[in-house]
């Protein structure tokens, strides 16, 4: 290691590479607890919407603890205390992704069902009084409607997301802060190390704002 | 406006009660409605007239009571337990054959009129997207909108936006009609149009059951006036004897203080 190397070359040979590496993990733990995260999020806010109470109760315990108790912890616990308390043993990659599906999931289904209520109730009203099911209302009529304005929410929680899943690093997976941190421990340079990482999550949250921009005006585009 | 073209029993309702918690909307409603007959409901607010309309529609359950439609029970019935509606596939079948007109028209802001008007045929009929668009046309055009297919409700006036709405339930070839107060949430130089188009409904024979404020159009078109007040039916008639020789204390309270 050359103590004297140059911003430039420091950077490009020690830290990118292996940062590059760690930000491949941690687009990969977005991308799948986001997808995870959404569709609990959705059966949850559908089941927090029910007309039966055995369905709403145990969606309002859920929220309530997920959101109530830090991530850092619902990481650790699915981690190391799972095994112990239910003989399940899960790698670091399954359990990372558990843990922030499910914490993104409890923050997701309050976002859809907040969308889903703003709705004004004459448009189900509408719907079911043209012979719509339920279900067909929903589909076709209130979700669409709901969708637009819950993707400013959705954006916010997902950059959340993508930031958070730097948490992971405390189970030793190798996301973009752990080889952050790794770096900097090893080289003793700190700023290059950690300012090319904020970089690195700038980027990522950047890129999910602007699709869903995109996605955002590409619907503003019909009707009201 | 004589009663001789009037057909078969359509609706029946006998004995609708409606609460809500503690609070009793509908006090036993009785009222039968036939084909080709246009009932007008007036009443002060407040006094359950939209409440029993909902209730024609499901949009409510009765607390107690019945209702029948073409001699069957509509909905579901009324049991031990409260209210026992029909299954999912009954009940949208009947909710289809009785179109409702709404006081803020809730026309679906992310369709066009016409996608508006084709969405039930569509998706509840099954019908083919260009038969759907054929037949919105048509009715689109008979509600004076040809021009307007194509636009989304925020650009339309109440007007057109209500008239849009006539549209969309007639698309479903309804076998009566509910319009509740479908004029009062527009500015006044917007009613007679929404009026034109009920009119021209009913002089083509459709079976109507309208809440409405407008006077005028309960004297001019309806076949019969009900008169509500607390929950109950007070007096019912022929609109020409209804408004010159009403016969209850409270209808001719009313009648003084709304604009004829």
């Amino acid at each position: 290691m050359d103590e004297t190397q140059s911003f430039w070359a420091f950077s490009l040979q020690e830290v990118l590479p292996q940062l590059a590496e760690g930000m491949t993990l941690t687009v990969e733990l977005t991308v799948a607890a986001g997808v995870l995260g959404m569709l609990l999020g959705l059966l949850l806010a559908f089941a927090r919407l029910s007309r039966h109470r055995f369905l709403r109760w145990p969606v309002m315990a859920y929220v309530t603890i997920f959101r109530g108790t830090p991530l850092l912890l619902q990481i650790l616990f699915i981690y190391f205390a799972l095994p112990p308390l239910a003989d399940i043993r899960l790698d670091a990659m399954p359990a990372g992704i558990l843990a922030l599906s499910l914490n993104a999931g409890a923050y997701l289904a309050e976002i859809f069902r907040a969308g889903i209520e703003s709705i004004d109730r004459g448009q189900m009203e509408a719907a079911r009084a043209l012979g719509m099911s339920h279900g067909l209302a929903m589909t076709r009529v209130i979700l669409p409607q709901a969708v637009k304005r819950m993707i400013p929410p959705v954006v916010n929680e997902l950059a959340a997301l993508a930031k958070d899943t730097s948490l992971v690093s405390v189970i030793a997976l190798s996301e973009m802060l752990y080889v952050t941190q790794r770096l900097g421990a090893k080289y003793f340079r700190p700023w290059e190390v950690y300012g090319w990482a904020a970089l690195g999550y700038l980027l990522i949250v950047w890129s999910l704002a602007t699709l869903a921009g995109r996605i955002e005006r590409r619907l503003a585009v019909r009707g009201a | 406006m004589n009663r001789d073209h009037l057909g078969a029993e359509l609706l029946k309702v006998t004995g609708l009660t409606k609460k809500f918690g503690n609070a009793t909307i509908l006090h036993g409603i009785d009222l039968t409605v036939h084909e080709r007959e246009v009932v007008a409901i007036v009443g002060p607010s407040g006094s359950g007239k939209s409440t029993l309309l909902r209730c024609l529609n499901a949009l409510e359950y009765p607390t107690a009571g019945s209702i029948s439609f073409r001699g069957r029970a509509a909905f579901g019935t009324v049991g031990e337990s409260g209210f026992k509606p029909h299954s999912e596939s009954e009940l949208n079948a009947q909710r289809s054959m009785i179109g409702m007109v709404f006081q803020r028209f809730n026309l679906f802001p992310h369709l066009t009129a016409l996608g508006n008007v084709i969405a039930a045929p569509m998706w509840v009929k099954g019908l083919s997207r260009d038969a759907a668009q054929v037949a919105g046309r048509q009715l689109l055009a008979r509600v004076g909108l040809s021009d307007k297919a194509d636009m989304y409700p925020a650009k339309l006036s109440g007007g057109q936006q209500q008239r849009v709405a006539i549209a969309r339930a007639l698309a479903m070839e309804p076998a009566l009609m509910l319009f509740d107060e479908a004029t009062s949430a527009l500015d006044p130089e917007l009613v007679g149009e929404v009026l034109a188009v009920m009119r021209d409904l009913a002089q083509g024979g459709m079976t109507m059951v309208v809440v409405t404020h407008e006077m005028s159009f309960a004297r001019q078109v309806a076949n019969r006036v009900v008169f509500m007040d607390g929950g109950l039916i007070v007096e019912e008639g022929a609109p020409e004897q209804f408004f010159a020789a009403p016969k209850h204390q409270r209808t001719r309270e009313f009648l003084s203080k709304v604009p004829q």
